[in-house]
């Protein structure tokens, strides 16, 4: 065994995992799925006292649509997303971007709700809830509250969550007629982390409602705010694409690793944004991918 | 110090009750506390598909499962595709016949993992039984042959 000692209570209603965090505070970790958690604790990234097991809570699973959102449940695995007819239509921004992560036996296991929380950098799910303004809720002691994916994602491994609270669901709102949606992941082997990837949507036709979110490029996903108003003003022409992938420079905060230095990161989070542009615009000039050099 | 637990499993048809440190994966309790060790130990940590079992019937990886979580739901591991003595799983005779390996060691892990990609239905072209085996590695490099033999026994079964 690799892991630091820890405990382990499998609970069987929020209750009980409310109570059981509420006892145990900073000493207690979520286990949904495991398929970060666990490896983090075997390189003893993590020393938790005890893990909270709430794979055994039923109703934590599932998705539905009603009033024009999806409701996507925090033990909702991978597998369940590639596979439902729901999210395939109206959520196809997700049915495309679960499909890359890891392989089809971690996508078994992998939770949205896991995968949320734990907030890896590199994780695309991240990124496609920022591009979709999605609302992620929470519940605590004292009841539930809504979080907007753009205030969720606080840093390296860090969320809004609170020691005491529990990510319960995701809700979504559903495609709109004409929404259109980009995904494109670099790594070096299929199935890897990436090493930078792009989530986008727009709303309609047009760049009006662009939303860009990037991963594997710094500390958290990152929303490129100034690329996506640089093709609002210029629309998706070669101009506006030019503008947009010059202002990536002051939206994102690309850090290096074994993987990527910063300077190459920068570099691919433009020709991501091209490659994005093309899927998304594909009649307008700004969408021809540029060269590789 | 960590509390031990009691926990029953249901392996391949069969209860096992276990108490154990909860840090014990479920590919260590296969291994070291049932000797079934048929389910190979290659990473240990996510990225060789080696440990590759059916729990509830879908292929996951046993090293990043802790054993405390598959409690109660039915596992099948290597030992439990075909019958002691009995005839091979199609999978199984498929690779024989292709050759589909050389050291072997990963060979569990692409069995159990073949029977659920044909399962799953997503063994319908050459393309596609590479991209859903993607997360079973062969050092050896026999995966020309491991595609031919779970292209054949998707066939049979179809």
């Amino acid at each position: 065994m690799k892991a630091p000692d820890f405990d382990y209570v499998r609970v069987r209603s929020l209750d009980e995992a409310l109570a059981a965090l509420a006892a145990h505070g900073e000493g207690a970790r979520i286990l949904a799925g495991g398929q970060s958690l666990v490896p983090a604790l075997n390189l003893r990234l993590l020393a938790p006292e005890i893990l909270v097991d709430i794979g055994g809570i039923a109703d934590l699973s599932g998705i539905a649509l009603a009033d024009g959102t999806i409701r996507i449940g925090a033990m909702t695995r991978h597998a369940d997303l590639e596979r439902s007819p729901e999210i395939a239509r109206h959520v196809p921004l997700l049915a495309r971007a679960v499909r890359e992560i890891g392989h089809p036996a971690i996508r078994n296991r992998g939770t949205i709700g896991g995968s949320l929380a734990h907030a890896d950098p590199a994780s695309e799910l991240p990124a496609c809830v920022l591009a979709l303004e999605a609302r992620i809720v929470a519940r605590g002691p004292s009841g539930e509250r809504t979080i907007a994916a753009s205030d969720f994602f606080r840093g390296l491994y860090e969320t809004a969550l609170g020691p005491d609270e529990i990510l319960v669901r995701i809700e979504i709102p559903a495609a709109a007629a004409g929404e259109r949606f980009a995904f494109h992941e670099l790594a070096r082997r299929h199935g890897d982390y990436a090493m930078a990837g792009i989530a986008a949507l727009a709303r309609d036709t047009g760049a009006a409602t662009l939303r860009i979110a990037y991963f594997g490029i710094g500390s958290r996903p990152m929303l490129a705010a100034g690329a996506a108003a640089a093709l609002r003003d210029h629309g998706a022409s070669e101009a506006g694409a030019a503008a947009a992938v010059r202002a990536l420079g002051a939206d994102l905060e690309p850090q290096s690793d074994l993987q990527a230095s910063a300077a190459l990161r920068m570099h691919l989070a433009g020709v991501l944004l091209r490659r994005a542009l093309k899927d998304l615009f594909p009649d307008a000039a700004g969408g021809r991918e540029e060269e590789i050099a | 110090m960590t509390t031990e637990i009691t926990i029953e499993l249901d392996i391949n048809g069969r209860s096992e009750t276990l108490t154990l440190d909860p840090r014990v994966t479920l590919l260590d309790a296969l291994r070291e506390h049932l000797g079934l060790t048929g389910t190979k130990k290659g990473c240990d940590q996510g990225q060789c598909g080696a440990c590759t079992v059916h729990v509830d019937g879908a292929r996951v990886l046993s090293c990043l499962t802790l054993a405390a979580q598959a409690a109660g739901r039915p596992v099948t591991t290597i030992e439990g595709l075909s019958a002691p003595g009995g005839e091979l799983h199609p999978v199984q005779a498929a690779f024989l016949e292709h050759d589909a390996f050389q050291c072997g060691y990963c060979t569990p892990g692409q069995i159990m993992s073949a029977v659920a990609c044909i399962r799953e239905g997503h063994a319908g072209s050459d393309e596609e039984i590479r991209e859903y085996m993607a997360g079973n590695l062969c050092r050896c490099g026999a995966y020309p042959h491991i595609v031919a033999a779970v292209r054949q026994a998707a066939e049979m079964a179809s």
